[in-house]
């Protein structure tokens, strides 16, 4: 499990030192292009402001009431019983449905947990290794016209899944 | 469904403080949670124009073409009923680099380009095709190097190792994404048998 934390710390120092030795030998003026890239990064952030807004008020009223305590003591013991930490679970239901809203309850969580817990590490690699299906699903096909979508949102959901369960897997191999 | 999930949260929390006794946390709640999703997007704003800043430099030195042509043998194997040299291929193609390199917003354009390419191969019909599902199996299971919201994110509320989650979820998303594969056989033989 060390090779994997060593990754984890080289990893993003050798791609920025690779990407700007390769666009320098490319003849790419570097500086220019950089903040051209990062001038969207500034929309982005702003943009998903009220998504995050909305989100994380609903889930601190949902939390601080004690409403989501009591539901999570409600599915705990057989979550448990396979293994599956019952906190994640709010957050494995929403990821499919709306990334943005998943964005704001893994920003939540980590703030509850900590960053460097394990609900925290979990919510952090959940987070980063699936995507919003339905989000997906409506614009690519949407966009076509595509009307009768077959096996597609079965696989989909069920991709998620397997997602799912291989980030609990990794996490509580890694850092368990 | 969002919606439903969103007012659900909010008026459960609601009852449940009016039966728990919790409305003054509950009206703390509201504030302090607002505050704290600002406070996250500036904190975000630092992360995403350095990434997306590098990316764009990637992307411009043709790097993200370098890394399709490597991948093409693959993707031509996954998606059988695209022919060889098909602009398909190339949209498929840009659209994963793209994914792979966190590029959400150049990633739609793109993915939405192949869908339109992977309908006129099959006829224009508006059912989806084998090709459609496999391209969305793979593309809601994401494939990213760098999980930059992530860590930004673990950052803001001061992690002690926030790139330490790099490497796990490179794992997890290498996992689900085979698993999408699999799955999407899996449906397509099944499909395939009732004719």
């Amino acid at each position: 499990m060390q090779i994997i934390s060593v990754i984890s710390l080289w990893f993003i120092p050798v791609l920025i030192g690779f990407i700007l030795l390769y666009g320098t030998f490319k003849k790419v003026p570097t500086y220019e292009t950089f903040v051209e890239g990062g001038k969207e990064g500034i929309k982005m952030a702003v943009s998903i402001i009220p998504f995050l807004v909305g989100m994380m008020v609903a889930i601190a009223i949902f939390r601080a009431s004690g409403a989501l305590d009591y539901m999570i003591d409600i599915i705990r013991p057989g979550l448990e019983k396979v293994g599956i930490p019952a906190d994640i679970v709010p957050l494995a239901i929403i990821r499919p449905i709306s990334g943005n809203a998943a964005l704001g309850m893994t920003s939540d969580m980590i703030a509850a947990y900590g960053p460097d817990s394990f609900i925290g590490r979990l919510a952090s690699t959940l987070q980063g290794s699936t995507d919003t299906t339905f989000y997906v699903l409506t614009v690519y096909f949407g966009a076509v016209g595509i009307k009768k979508m077959g096996d597609a949102l079965k696989v989909g959901l069920l991709a998620d899944l397997a997602g799912f369960a291989a980030a609990i897997i990794v996490v509580t191999l890694i850092f368990g | 469904m969002v919606n439903y999930i969103w007012v659900g949260m909010t008026v459960i929390g609601l009852v449940f403080a009016a039966i728990n006794g919790t409305m003054a946390e509950v009206n703390e709640a509201v504030f302090k949670g607002a505050s704290e999703a600002v406070t996250l997007c500036i904190g975000l704003i630092s992360i995403l124009v350095f990434w997306l800043g590098m990316m764009r430099i990637a992307e411009t030195a043709g790097l993200l073409d370098k890394l399709a042509s490597l991948f093409r043998p693959l993707i031509t194997r996954l998606f059988p009923e695209v022919p060889a040299g098909h602009p398909a291929m190339g949209y498929i193609l840009s659209n994963m680099m793209a994914n792979l390199f966190g590029l959400g917003n150049a990633a739609t354009p793109l993915g939405i380009k192949a869908m339109e390419e992977l309908k006129k191969i099959n006829g224009g019909k508006d059912s989806a095709s084998r090709s459609m599902i496999t391209f969305l199996a793979i593309n809601t299971s994401s494939i990213t190097l760098i999980p930059t919201t992530v860590i930004a994110i673990r950052i803001t509320y001061d992690s002690a190792a926030p790139t330490e989650i790099v490497g796990p979820t490179l794992i997890a998303t290498g996992i689900s994404t085979i698993a999408a594969i699999l799955i999407d056989r899996y449906f397509y033989y099944r499909r395939s048998r009732k004719g």
